[in-house]
């Protein structure tokens, strides 16, 4: 079984190929349905490898194995979280291919298969990403999904604020791959390995009883090309303008999934890395993933609130969730890194929903603008129902796959950072939940227009003209994310299964039981009452929750400027090395 | 082990994390990038080099007679090489439709998207 692991790379990447290789003569139609095939292909085998993945799988490409302990082969692992995140990013891709059909009516430069290749390509690097067993090449499908992300970010290139977006995104996150890159250039340098865990081992061996400046240095190098990818404050700011002009299909997979590998990344590379006595000790990296991922949570979800953007607003409430899941990673205990995975599956369908969802405005209206479309949306009626229900799954209302994911996340980290986890997601939940009052139901006086913002108007619809009926893909498809997002909650053991999957391959065994409990459905539903509160006092007060004046420093930060991005990653490596340097001085 | 070598390659990415930061021109910027990216290369290089070593070809030499450079980092840099042209060559496609469809490539100008 386990020699078909690689077969998660190469599938798509082949399929891709062909497109490209036959798009210009292939008819439209032909080209969907092969993306569709090699994308359903991939997902039904990752599905089969993760039914299979206990014991977790190991498998060097090629056969070349390990001679007297020392390799030159690469190595791939398939172990639950892996190939867990696999499906979930195959599954999605073709959920958003599914959404595309029919989508770009004229297909670019005459070339049919292009977007559904660069799709493919986009799933195959992702799940590269997750299945890599060693660093280098971690890096390189790092880089092949941030490429292809830049290419199917700035896909319509006759649009400004598409364009612009993509090279933000592009320099930023390529510069924080680079950083990524001379880290993991000081780890072979160190220990001579490429390979996770034997790279583990080998700072253990020379560690000589504590981690030194090399290992720090290492460290935040990594890490920080991880947080660019994950969207932490303060290298964050690529995030929004990326997701606010990216075609739809795309955002549901950029959100959903991508920026959600960057945490993963996070928590694969710390457990099989810097875990062991001569790596990072563990109360530096609970400092500073907690530091960083309340922070986040904050900024992202105070700047969710004052989006009138629709897909920008969704973006910032992204940002706001991964720095939940940081958090709930941080404090590094099995029970915080089942519900993080749990959140992490719950959060990909509803995420992915809304912007579907948006996507159904934009191509209806030609606008995603929250003051200029104020009521019209009323006879999108299914529209709204679902964007109401995504808001609500979002603010975590049992039994949402969220709210489970959620609920056992608050117990693990338990004290005032519950407060983080309810406050976050109320707030981005309730901007939803005004959103839809607004749009849907044209409820409240018209707001006023601020003065530093992005408005959502004068945006091209991503179909040739605008839609006077919207397609029925278009509105299957969120519905099909949602249910599986409230599967993920209902369906009984589902989240004993993804608890047992993750624990096997990261905490050494020590299972966990994960279950609904009283507290945590109390908070699931205080935050969505929250949220709704929220919402109805924004319609109905808009003066009472319209920009303070300690909000406008907080959205001058975001200048749309890539110079200024790039000296918030080299701050923000910064304060990462100062988190974590008491352990070094320390040891 | 030499000092000079990581130097060179901390101060080359700092080099091009400054001029990024200070660009006005776009397609500065992206060069700026790509310098960021050499300094991963001089890096590499470095790890792998060994005094009085010789290039990892053993066509003319018999294995073990000499010592040899560590051949992995050399196929790392590669690789990176590979990733750094298709990122550079996206990224000027991209300043290309910026230019186009904004009139400037000053970042400065570009106020789109922002708050």
């Amino acid at each position: 079984m386990h020699h078909l692991i690689p077969l998660l790379v190469a599938v798509p990447l082949l399929g891709a190929a062909l497109l490209v290789a036959t798009g210009r003569v292939l008819p439209r139609i032909a080209a969907e349905i092969t993306g569709f095939v090699v994308s359903g292909g991939t997902a039904a085998l990752a599905v089969v490898l993760l039914l299979n993945s206990e014991p977790p799988m190991v498998e060097w490409i090629g056969g070349w194995l390990p001679v007297g302990g020392e390799s030159v082969g690469i190595l791939v692992v398939g172990d639950g979280p892996a190939l867990g995140m696999a499906t979930a990013v195959s599954l999605l891709t073709l959920a958003a291919l599914a959404y595309a059909w029919r989508y770009f009516d004229e297909p670019l430069g005459g070339h049919s298969g292009a977007f559904t290749a660069l799709m493919l390509v986009f799933q195959g690097a992702m799940c590269g990403f997750a299945i890599a067993g060693d660093l280098f090449n971690a890096f390189v499908f790092f880089e092949l999904m941030s490429v292809v992300a830049y290419a199917l970010t700035g896909y319509r290139i006759d649009e400004a604020k598409a364009v612009q977006g993509a090279l933000t995104f592009g320099v930023v996150n390529s510069l924080g791959a680079y950083a990524m890159l001379m880290g993991i250039a000081l780890l072979y340098a160190r220990t001579g390995e490429l390979a996770m865990t034997k790279i583990g081992r080998g700072l253990d061996a020379t560690g000589h009883g504590g981690p030194d400046a090399l290992v720090l240095a290492s460290f935040v190098l990594v890490l920080t090309g991880l947080l660019v990818k994950a969207a932490a404050v303060p290298f964050h700011f690529w995030l929004p303008d990326a997701h606010a002009v990216a075609p739809t299909p795309v955002c549901m997979l950029l959100s959903g999934v991508m920026v959600e590998l960057g945490a993963y990344g996070v928590w694969r590379v710390y457990g099989t890395v810097f875990a062991g006595p001569g790596g990072i000790p563990a109360a530096d990296l609970t400092r500073a993933l907690v530091t960083l991922g309340t922070l986040t949570a904050a900024i992202g979800a105070v700047m969710c609130w004052y989006q009138r953007h629709i897909k920008r607003l969704l973006a910032y409430s992204t940002v706001a969730h991964t720095g939940l899941f940081l958090v709930g990673l941080g404090i590094l205990t099995p029970e915080g890194d089942d519900g993080v995975a749990l959140y992490i599956l719950g959060h990909a369908g509803v995420k992915a929903a809304l912007f579907a969802c948006a996507g159904v405005l934009l191509d209806r209206f030609g606008s995603v603008d929250e003051h200029a479309l104020h009521g019209q949306a009323r006879r999108l009626r299914a529209t709204g129902v679902m964007f109401a229900v995504g808001a609500l799954g979002l603010a975590g209302l049992p039994p949402f796959g969220t709210a489970l994911g959620k609920s056992v996340t608050e117990e693990a980290v338990g004290g005032p950072l519950t407060l983080v986890f309810v406050a976050a997601s109320a707030i981005t939940a309730g901007a939803v939940l005004r959103v839809t009052a607004r749009v849907f139901l044209g409820l409240g006086p018209r707001p006023e227009d601020a003065e530093y913002e992005t408005s959502g108007s004068d945006e091209e619809p991503e179909t040739s003209g605008l839609l006077s009926r919207i397609p029925d893909t278009m509105t299957t498809v969120p519905a099909v994310l949602l249910a599986a997002a409230f599967a993920a909650g209902v369906a009984p053991g589902f989240g004993a299964v993804v608890a047992r999957s993750v624990n096997e391959a990261g905490s050494g065994g020590a299972h966990v039981f994960v279950h609904w409990t009283l507290t945590g459905v109390l908070l699931g539903v205080a935050s969505s009452v929250l949220a709704v509160a929220l919402a109805g006092l924004a319609v109905t007060r808009p003066g009472w929750t319209a920009a303070p004046g300690w909000a406008a420093p907080l959205r001058r930060l975001q200048s749309g400027h890539v110079g200024d991005y790039v000296a918030w990653l080299l701050m923000g490596a910064t304060v990462l090395g100062a988190l974590a340097l008491p352990g070094v001085l320390g040891s | 082990m030499h000092i000079l070598p990581y130097l060179v390659a901390a101060y080359v990415f700092v080099t091009g994390c400054y001029g990024l930061a200070t660009s006005r021109n776009l397609i500065h910027a992206v060069g700026c990038l790509a310098v960021c990216q050499s300094a991963t290369y001089v890096l590499l290089l470095a790890v792998g080099y060994r005094d009085g070593a010789t290039a990892p070809v053993f066509s003319d030499i018999a294995p073990g007679s000499r010592p040899v450079v560590d051949p992995v980092v050399q196929a790392l840099t590669l690789t990176d090489i590979v990733v750094g042209a298709t990122v550079t060559a996206l990224l000027l496609a991209l300043v290309l439709q910026i230019a186009k469809r904004h009139g400037t490539v000053d970042p400065d100008e570009l106020r789109e998207l922002r708050g």
